[in-house]
């Protein structure tokens, strides 16, 4: 069986189970959606204002959306053993991580697509204005986001303060995409055109390249514990 | 013993924290044979079999199996062992059939629609195969598992109580089951407290008291009341 098979097998599994379970895709929506609200109370309708924040408000969203979705990916291979049998599959163990990867990157991205469209309704903003360039932004942020996420699930899906220890590992790893993310969105928010956050993109693409890599090299490190 | 083991294990310790679950064991398990393992709760029974599994590392001593080390070598040992502990390693969202489509597809193994529906059937489950395994009982589910393990005939069987939750019917199956995968070659290491009918697939019987194998003998001309009185003679053995 190819890596592509066995990883498209994880990701084909995960999405049935959310599909069904709908633990994630539930929670999220219904988080994302107080936070709009929030955001909408807190800002008011000062364009100027609206216009300098929103980039930062947009990724907290996905941010904390983000982090609960990831928290919980590996908590389906806890029930009934299932890790367990995972790490008795012989083969190359970072086909699951890739699998889990996909999981969680279509299930965030979904939500993300979802919170844009409300985006658009609750701040009365144009997002076709800013096009591909901000579908780019958040595919490559969403991306990076979710291959360290997915790595950091795995090593504290065993320990017992996980939803603590989850997110003081991961944020700090983090800070360039969100910087990145941020900086990017802004600008195509301000009027830019693609090419003038290249090197925003750049950083992105660069970071993604990296977790990416750093999760499919320490993946079975982490399944053996 | 023969030298061609499949099961092997020598000094064998394994710690967790201040406790010594298992504090030297010496045990081989030759091919075509089956052997129950015997014991107290706590006794090291789920710990052993773990650790041929690959899923535990010892602590000090050897573990191989097929002639592969159980730390060195895990990836060749979890191509040759099969293991049904407590988990059934079953998602609870998916329904039986998918369960089996899953794991066989992982271990890169193509199995058509009606070899994974045969499999099913030999658990009695057949009439359960789109159902979501969050409504199987326990036993169900133990019998999912033992149907996922016939698709991947391993040549080492590593069970942690496998008649738990049977009924008769599945129970026949798995003796029969058992029996056939002995006589083609393969080995058998079964943790039970049951001293009567689950032993009657073993060849030997292994008692573990105190981290250590205490008894090991052989089950051929041992009735029930002579199990329970070797275990009761054997596995209450402290420190």
């Amino acid at each position: 069986m190819t890596f592509a098979r066995r990883t498209l097998t994880v990701a084909w599994k995960d999405l049935l189970v959310e599909r069904r379970a709908k633990e994630s895709l539930n929670a999220l929506v219904f988080f994302s959606l107080l936070l709009l609200f929030l955001f909408q109370f807190a800002l008011g309708p000062d364009r100027d204002r609206l216009q300098a924040v929103l980039p930062g408000a947009l990724w907290l969203g996905f941010l904390l959306a983000g982090l609960l979705a990831l928290g919980r990916a590996f908590q389906v291979e806890r029930e009934n053993d299932c890790w367990e049998a995972l790490l008795l599959v012989p083969g190359d163990k970072s086909a699951i991580y890739l699998g889990k990867l996909v999981g969680s990157l279509v299930v965030m991205l979904v939500v993300e697509a979802l919170v844009l469209a409300l985006f658009t309704v609750f701040f009365n903003v144009d997002l076709a204005a800013a096009g591909a360039g901000l579908v780019l932004v958040v595919v490559l942020g969403t991306l990076g986001f979710a291959a360290v996420g997915t790595l950091f699930s795995a090593m504290t899906a065993h320990v017992r303060a996980r939803e603590l220890l989850f997110p003081v590992l991961l944020l700090p790893v983090l800070v360039p995409v969100l910087l990145a993310t941020v900086e990017a969105t802004a600008g195509l928010f301000r009027g830019e055109p693609i090419g003038a956050v290249s090197r925003w993109l750049g950083l992105l693409a660069a970071a993604d390249v990296v977790y990416v890599v750093a999760g499919i090299l320490t993946f079975d490190v982490i399944l053996e514990g | 013993m023969a030298g061609d083991s499949l099961i092997r294990v020598s000094g064998l310790v394994r710690v967790f924290g201040a406790t010594r679950v298992l504090a030297g064991v010496d045990l081989e398990v030759a091919p075509g044979e089956a052997v129950a393992l015997l014991g107290a709760n706590g006794a090291g029974k789920t710990t052993l079999l773990k650790i041929l599994a690959t899923v535990l590392r010892p602590t000090r001593g050897t573990a191989t199996v097929g002639g592969y080390d159980c730390v060195r070598e895990a990836e060749a040992v979890r191509g040759l062992v099969g293991l049904v502990a407590h988990g059934a390693h079953v998602y609870d969202e998916l329904t039986a059939l998918e369960n089996l489509r899953f794991w066989t597809a992982l271990a890169g193994q193509r199995r058509p629609p009606a070899t994974l529906a045969d499999a099913l059937a030999d658990v009695d489950l057949e009439r359960f195969a789109h159902a979501r395994v969050r409504t199987f009982s326990t036993g169900m589910k133990r019998r999912l598992a033992l149907a996922r393990l016939r698709l991947a005939r391993p040549r080492v069987l590593l069970l942690d109580e496998p008649f738990t939750g049977l009924d008769q019917r599945a129970r026949k199956w798995l003796e029969g089951a058992l029996e056939t995968h002995k006589a083609g070659g393969g080995a058998l290491l079964m943790a039970t407290h049951g001293l009567a009918r689950d032993l009657t697939v073993a060849d030997r019987l292994a008692v573990l008291a105190a981290g250590r194998v205490v008894l090991d003998t052989l089950r051929a001309g041992l009735g029930i009341d002579d199990v329970q009185r070797l275990y009761a003679a054997h596995a209450e053995e402290g420190p």
